[in-house]
C-alpha cells in the first residue's frame, strides 16, 4: 500500500528522468568511447541532469578538471537557493541527512514542497521519494547506455540535444525571471569569449558574467541608497 | 583516459554536492543577504545564457553553418515558449537540425 502512494507520488518524475536519463545514456556513449556503466556511475554519483549533459561536452573536449568543476558548481548554484529555503525543515540525523542533501534536485525540492500539508514534515517520506526518484534516473541513464551500444546511431543527429536542453532552460528562466536585458548582455559576453578565447570559454565568460553581475548589484543598490 | 573520466565524475560529484550541501553547512546565517538573494535569482539565467552560447559554438566550430544552428534554436525556443515540454521542445529541435545538416 504505502509502496502504491509512492509510486503514484513520484510517477511524473518518473515521466520526466526515465526518458530524459535515457536520452543522457544514448548521448554519452554514442559521443564519448566509454562503456555503457560510465554513464550509471554518473547517475548514482553526480546525480545532476543538466550538469551530466554538460560533462558530455567537457568530457569530448578534454576540458581541465578546473573548468569541469566551476562550470559544474555555476550551473547547479541554483541548489544552494533551494537548500536555503529548506533549512529549518531538515531535522533528519546521520547518513539519511546527508542523503537528503545529496539529492535534492529540482524535481524532488518541487514534489516534497508541494506535498500536503500534514506530510510536509514526514522525513521518512520525503528521503524514501527521493531514493524512488534517484532510481528511476540511473534507470534511465542505464538503459540508455546499453541501447545506445548496441545500434549505430550518427552522432550528427544527436549534437542538439545538449544546446536544446540549455536553450529549453533559458527560455524557462526567462519565464520565470524576465531579464531580457541581462540574458542579452550575457549572449554579449558569451560570443566575445567565444570568439576570442574559444578554448578557455566558459571559465572567461563565466567570470565576465560574474563581474557584469556583481557590478550591477552594486550600481543598483548606489541608485537605490541615493535616491532616497 | 580511464582516469580522466572518473576524475571529470569525482570533480562533478564535489561540486554538485557542494551547492547542495553549502546551505546547510556554511550560507544558513546568510539566507536573507541581499547580494544572495540577488545572484538567486540572476545568476541562473546568466548561465543558461552562456550554456546555450557554449553548445552551440561547439556545433558551429565542428560542422554546422550558423543559419542552421539558429534555425534549431529558435524552433526548440518557440516550442518550449508555446508548448512547455522539454522533451517535445529538445526532440523537434534535433529532428530539424539532423535534416538540416
Amino acid at each position: 500500500m504505502l509502496v502504491r502512494r509512492l509510486l503514484s507520488t513520484t510517477l511524473p518524475v518518473a515521466f520526466g528522468y526515465i526518458p530524459l536519463g535515457m536520452a543522457f545514456g544514448v548521448l554519452f556513449v554514442s559521443q564519448l568511447d566509454y562503456a555503457w556503466y560510465m554513464a550509471t556511475a554518473m547517475a548514482l554519483f553526480i546525480f545532476a541532469g543538466s550538469a551530466q549533459f554538460l560533462s558530455i561536452g567537457l568530457i569530448a573536449n578534454q576540458a581541465s578538471l578546473l573548468s569541469v568543476a566551476i562550470a559544474i558548481f555555476l550551473l547547479n548554484a541554483r541548489h544552494i537557493f533551494y537548500g536555503l529555503s529548506l533549512l529549518s525543515e531538515l531535522n533528519l540525523k546521520g547518513w539519511r541527512r546527508w542523503y537528503l542533501i545529496f539529492a535534492l534536485t529540482d524535481e524532488s525540492y518541487s514534489l516534497i514542497t508541494a506535498l500536503p500539508q500534514e506530510k510536509r514534515a514526514d522525513q521518512d517520506l520525503h528521503w524514501q521519494i527521493m531514493m524512488i526518484n534517484q532510481s528511476y534516473w540511473v534507470l534511465g541513464c542505464t538503459l540508455g547506455g546499453l541501447f545506445g551500444e548496441g545500434v549505430e546511431i550518427p552522432t550528427e543527429s544527436l549534437a542538439f540535444v545538449l544546446p536544446g536542453l540549455f536553450i529549453v532552460l533559458c527560455v524557462e528562466q526567462y519565464r520565470a525571471v524576465r531579464s531580457a536585458g541581462l540574458m542579452l548582455a550575457a549572449a554579449g559576453i558569451g560570443a566575445v569569449a567565444v570568439w576570442l578565447w574559444s578554448g578557455q570559454m566558459l571559465l572567461v565568460s563565466i567570470t565576465l558574467a560574474l563581474g557584469l553581475l556583481l557590478g550591477t548589484y552594486r550600481s543598483g543598490r548606489w541608485i537605490a541608497t541615493s535616491g532616497e | 583516459m580511464d582516469s580522466y573520466i572518473w576524475g571529470v565524475i569525482l570533480v562533478g560529484t564535489l561540486a554538485t554536492f557542494a551547492t547542495r550541501a553549502l546551505p546547510f553547512v556554511l550560507l544558513g546565517r546568510f539566507a536573507q543577504h541581499p547580494l544572495l538573494r540577488f545572484l538567486g535569482r540572476y545568476l541562473p539565467p546568466v548561465m543558461m545564457v552562456l550554456l546555450v552560447v557554449y553548445a552551440t559554438a561547439d556545433l558551429i566550430s565542428s560542422s554546422a553553418t550558423l543559419g542552421i544552428v539558429l534555425m534549431s534554436t529558435i524552433c526548440v525556443a518557440f516550442l518550449q515558449w508555446t508548448l512547455k515540454n522539454p522533451l517535445i521542445s529538445i526532440f523537434a529541435g534535433s529532428l530539424l537540425y539532423a535534416l538540416l545538416i
